[in-house]
C-alpha cells in the first residue's frame, strides 16, 4: 500500500486544470498515463523508481471511488477536493449546493462513530 | 523597537468572497450578516493603523506536499503571489500579489532561531487561501507589506497544542525586539471544529457544537491553561477531522499572551462556527 503515492495522484492531478480533464474524461487510461510518466517525475529531469499503485488503489483511483480511498487513509483535504473538482458542478445543477458533498457524507455514515482510518503516511 | 499594535485570530472560510459577492438574489440567508460581521471585525484591524502584517497560516497542500513537509516555515521574499489554480476554481478567489518585508522576514526568522525555532524557509512562496482568506476580510485594500508563516495542522505528526503556545510566544518576543519603528499587527486562521473529507462534513453545524461553544469561550477569556489541559490531538480530531486547525488559534494566544480578548464574535454558519477575536497589548488599550 502507497498512501503517499495515491496522495501523489491526488495532489498532481487536482492543481493540473489539463490532468484534471483528462481525469474526467478518460478516468482509466489517465491513470495508466500517470503511473508511467506523471507519478515517477521528481522534476523535469529526475524520475524516481520508489512507489507504485497497488491494484486496489489503482481500481479507486480509475472508479473515482473516494469512499475506497478514504478508507485506505488517503488524506481527506486531498480526496475531497480532487472529487469536487470534478462532482460538485454536475450535482449542483442537478440538485443544489452541497448536495454532492452531503452524498459523500452520507455514503461514509458507517465511519461516524468510529475512528477513522489514519492519514499519516 | 517595533510595536506589537493588535493580534486577530480568525476562522478562515474560502466561501466568504463568493457568498458575499454573488448576486443578491442568490445568497444564502446568512450572508449580509456574515458581510456585517466581517466589516466590523475588518475595524478592529484598521483602528490600529499598522504598517506591517505579520500572518499565520496554514498551507492546504498547495506549495507544501508529501514529499518535504516542513512544520514551521517563514516566508522571505520580496513579494508572494497568491492563490492556487484549484482555489480559484473551487471557491472563487482571485489571484493577488502581496508586498513582502525581507528585512523584517530576515530578522524574524534568525530570532527565532535563536529561541530554538528551527525554521524551515521559502525564499519563492506561494501563498494560499489560509494567508489570502484574512486579506479578503480584513484588509481587502492589500495595501501592506508581509511576513508569512506557515504551519503544519495537516499532515500527522503534528507538533503538541503547547508548542503552537509557545511558537506565539516566540513569535510575539521577535516582534518586540524587532529593531524599527514600524507598527505590526499579527493576523492568524486556523479553524474550530471542522470536518474535511468525513461522515460529518457540510452537515446544518459544524461537526462538535459544544468543543465550539467551550473553545470561544476559553479564547475569550485568554485561558491558556484550561486549552493546555483539554485540547490533544486526539480530542480535536474526535471532533472533526479537519480540528487540529484550532492549533493556529493557540498559536495567536501566544502572540497576544494569555490575556481576555478585547473583541469577540462568531456566526453560526451551515458547516462551521466561524469566530473573531482581537487582543490589543495592554499598554495600548487605553
Ligand atoms: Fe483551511
Amino acid at each position: 500500500m502507497s498512501k503517499y503515492y495515491v496522495n501523489k495522484f491526488l495532489f498532481t492531478v487536482d492543481r493540473d486544470p489539463e490532468y484534471l480533464k483528462r481525469y474526467i474524461e478518460d478516468p482509466k487510461s489517465f491513470v495508466a498515463t500517470w503511473e508511467q510518466s506523471i507519478g515517477p517525475k521528481l522534476n523535469d529531469a529526475e524520475r524516481s523508481t520508489v512507489n507504485s499503485l497497488t491494484d486496489a488503489e489503482r481500481e479507486a483511483l480509475v472508479n473515482h471511488d473516494y469512499v475506497a480511498l478514504f478508507e485506505m487513509g488517503a488524506h481527506f483535504f486531498l480526496n475531497l477536493t480532487m472529487y469536487i473538482g470534478i462532482y460538485d458542478e454536475p450535482y449542483m445543477t442537478r440538485s443544489g449546493p452541497l448536495s454532492f458533498q452531503r452524498e459523500f457524507a452520507a455514503k461514509l455514515q458507517h465511519w461516524r462513530d468510529k475512528d477513522y482510518p489514519s492519514v499519516e503516511t | 523597537m517595533a510595536q506589537l499594535v493588535a493580534t486577530l485570530a480568525s476562522t478562515h472560510h474560502p466561501f466568504y468572497l463568493k457568498a458575499t459577492t454573488m448576486p443578491p438574489e442568490q445568497q444564502m440567508p446568512q450572508a449580509p450578516e456574515w458581510k456585517r460581521k466581517v466589516e466590523a471585525y475588518r475595524e478592529t484591524l484598521a483602528k490600529t493603523k499598522p504598517d506591517i502584517l505579520v500572518m499565520i497560516g496554514s498551507d492546504h497542500f498547495h506549495q507544501i506536499f508529501l514529499d518535504n513537509c516542513p512544520q514551521f516555515l517563514i516566508g522571505k521574499a520580496p513579494r508572494y503571489d497568491a492563490t492556487f489554480y484549484n482555489e480559484e476554481r473551487e471557491f472563487g478567489i482571485p489571484k493577488y500579489v502581496l508586498e513582502g518585508d525581507e528585512a523584517m522576514s530576515r530578522f524574524m526568522h534568525q530570532h527565532l532561531m535563536d529561541q530554538d525555532f528551527d525554521f524551515a524557509f521559502s525564499n519563492e512562496l506561494k501563498i494560499d487561501h489560509s494567508i489570502i482568506c484574512p486579506i479578503i476580510t480584513v484588509r481587502p485594500q492589500n495595501d501592506l507589506p508581509v511576513v508569512p508563516i506557515y504551519t503544519n495542522i495537516f499532515a500527522p505528526p503534528l507538533p503538541s497544542p503547547r508548542r503552537f503556545y509557545n511558537l506565539g510566544r516566540a513569535i510575539r518576543k521577535a516582534i518586540d525586539d524587532y529593531p524599527s519603528d514600524s507598527r505590526v499587527a499579527a493576523i492568524g486562521t486556523g479553524h474550530l471544529s471542522l470536518e474535511l473529507g468525513g461522515p460529518r462534513q457540510f452537515m446544518e453545524t459544524g461537526p462538535d457544537p459544544v468543543f465550539d461553544r467551550q473553545a470561544i469561550e476559553w479564547l475569550r477569556n485568554g485561558d491558556i491553561e484550561a486549552i493546555l489541559d483539554n485540547v490533544t490531538h486526539e480530542s480535536m480530531i474526535k471532533s472533526g477531522n479537519a480540528t487540529q486547525g484550532f492549533l493556529n488559534f493557540i498559536l495567536m494566544l501566544g502572540v497576544a499572551g494569555p490575556e481576555n480578548a478585547d473583541y469577540v464574535d462568531n456566526l453560526d454558519l451551515f458547516h462551521t462556527m466561524e469566530a473573531y477575536f482581537t487582543w490589543y497589548p495592554k499598554e495600548q488599550a487605553a
